[in-house]
């Protein structure tokens, strides 16, 4: 295989990191309405490291695409990718269901193969859903390598260098091309898109797709029964004396 | 004699509907994560099978075997399982999911589980559940999403349910005196895997460790350096015993080690105390430790929203009241 790299970064629009979501009235999911969405902070991590690697090395990367599965609105994401600097992007095109991470994962296998890509970055984790699968089922689906929640990335060849956060501290893998990566936060810091390449982006190819085009049923295997509010906590009190706080310290768990 | 056919019986010619657990092991025992993931595999209801594996499995296997709720515990001893890799793990999961015919397969949500489920979901066919914190029924569960910030009760379709389970949610299941058979994986898959594992690099501590800390004090941005992330919050850490957690703020300006972090990218902490040092308490970082039993918070902001969670705040300077709080415990 040419060593030259082929990214695709799969990028999801999700409610913005700093709003808190509201549960719908009938509990089937949280409000949309008039909340402010923004790319995942983790496939902003994900691009910024495709970009980076195409910087530092000249002539190593080929081409950085997007690709986004969800409403016709994750176009607007696309757009920031490119601006950012992708090349091309695909928007598959699901409605306002939301798909599950296998489902995602077979869907972007489609778009592997069609842009024979030979390395893809993803986020960790989408911090809507919170399942941190969709990367390593992709890479279970391809039986490519996979290194997950990686805090630094090195290709050096045709070998990929990856250190990984892990539980207890960090360790490093490595593997020979093609493969899968998921980013963790500290991989790197994403860059902004400034106004003159946002309105560059709007002249590059952006192909949007139908999943019916894809041959796709979308059919989720997990039915949400519904969603509801964790218990709230009562309210604490405040004080302003180290002398009453070491008391209540000292009592309970001294 | 009764027993032993008894015991020949249970192993072999029953058609099985049990459940699969990944333990991992940690210095010769078991990591904490699992004994909790084993406790949420008891509440379905069916025999739980231990699956251990590595160069040290007959070990860990030896420590599992005596954990109360165990039927069973299958050992791959091999050192190309020693670094949990999934690309070699998965396929061997699915191997034994399948000629056991094992119904449901759980691991901890632990840096290994989460790399190793989703694949093997993918190589099954089946989408798996993540991050569990109850078990409603065989096929039904609760799980955290955005943040925990909503809880999602879920039932799955899949015929194979796969999930991992936060640690948190459920006490660590007692290892006693229970003897459960040990018995090698007979199973020798070709998985074709092309990721070698080259170094780590560990934190060394001698205190407990973070996930399953009975308490733990954490620190963040308002310690404003490393020294002094070191000078407060370490001594009052020793003289509760407790493990030292940190926010994102504080990790990302070096004041401590990434593996440290709290949140919900980090670590899912449910100590008995925690106490929050110059944390604000962002959506994020609330994530990982709002199932805390007691909260205690320390900020100069008497507005911080740390405070809507704290049950015992205390409003003041940290480089005064934490080294006098220190010296009165």
């Amino acid at each position: 295989m040419s060593s030259k790299l082929r990214i695709l970064v799969p990028v999801k629009r999700v409610i913005d990191f700093a709003i808190k979501p509201r549960i719908n009235k009938t509990g089937t999911g949280v409000e949309t309405k008039g909340v402010k969405f923004s790319i995942n902070p983790f496939c902003d991590i994900a691009l910024e490291e495709s970009l980076r690697l195409r910087e530092k090395n000249a002539d190593l990367v080929e081409n950085i695409h997007a690709v986004s599965i969800g409403p016709t609105k994750a176009q607007d994401i696309l757009r920031i990718a490119l601006a950012k600097g992708a090349d091309d992007s695909t928007l598959i095109e699901t409605g306002d269901v939301e798909v599950e991470p296998l489902q995602v994962a077979k869907m972007i296998k489609k778009v592997v193969d069609e842009n024979q890509s030979n390395l893809v970055i993803l986020g960790k984790q989408a911090i809507d859903d919170d399942s941190n699968q969709t990367g390593q089922m992709l890479a279970g689906l391809l039986n490519w390598p996979q290194a997950t929640n990686a805090s630094n990335v090195e290709v050096k060849g045709d070998e990929v260098y990856v250190t990984r956060e892990v539980d207890g501290g960090e360790d490093i893998l490595k593997a020979k091309l093609p493969m899968v990566i998921t980013t963790d936060l500290r991989l790197n810091e994403p860059r902004y898109a400034s106004l003159q390449n946002i309105m560059k982006a709007k002249k590059k190819p952006l192909k949007k797709l139908k999943v019916s085009d894809l041959g796709f049923d979308v059919e989720n295997k997990l039915e949400v029964l519904k969603i509801e509010e964790p218990s709230t906590r009562k309210a604490g009190v405040k004080l302003y004396h180290v002398i009453d706080f070491s008391d209540f310290l000292f009592f309970f768990f001294v | 004699m009764a027993s032993y056919i008894a015991k020949r019986l249970f192993s072999s010619s029953r058609v099985r509907l049990d459940t699969l657990a990944l333990v991992e092991g940690i210095n010769n025992g078991v990591n904490p994560a699992s004994l909790s993931t084993i406790t949420a595999a008891t509440e379905i209801g069916e025999p739980v099978t231990a699956i251990v594996l590595g160069s040290n499995g007959q070990e860990v296997a030896e420590a599992v075997a005596k954990t109360e709720g165990v039927s069973k515990v299958l050992v791959a001893k091999d050192s190309k399982y020693d670094h949990y890799l999934a690309e070699e793990v998965s396929p061997l999961l699915k191997q034994i999911i399948q000629d056991g015919k094992f119904t449901h397969f759980f691991t901890a949500g632990s840096s290994v589980g989460k790399s190793i489920l989703p694949r093997l979901g993918a190589i099954l066919d089946v989408q798996p559940v993540s991050e569990i914190t109850k078990v409603v029924n065989s096929n039904t569960f609760v799980r955290p999403i955005y943040a925990g910030n909503a809880l999602a009760t879920v039932q799955s379709k899949d015929s194979i349910i796969l999930a991992s389970v936060r640690a948190s949610a459920f006490p660590p299941a007692e290892v006693g005196s229970a003897t459960a058979p040990i018995e090698p994986v007979t199973q020798t898959v070709e998985s074709g895997n092309r990721t070698e594992f080259v170094s780590e690099q560990l934190v060394k501590s001698e205190r407990p460790e973070l996930g399953s800390a009975t308490r733990v004090v954490a620190g963040g941005r308002g310690l404003k350096n490393k020294e002094t992330f070191e000078s407060l919050v370490d001594p009052l850490a020793t003289k509760l015993n407790a493990a030292i957690g940190a926010s994102r703020a504080a990790v990302d300006s070096g004041f401590c080690d990434n593996s440290l972090q709290v949140g919900q990218t980090g670590k899912i902490v449910a100590p008995d105390l925690y106490i929050a040092v110059g944390i604000s308490g962002a959506i994020q970082h609330l994530a990982g430790m709002k199932d805390s039993k007691v909260i205690v918070a320390i900020n100069k902001d008497a507005d911080a929203p740390i405070f809507n969670v704290a049950d015992i705040g205390l409003v003041g300077d940290l480089n005064e009241v934490i080294p006098e709080l220190t010296s009165k415990l």
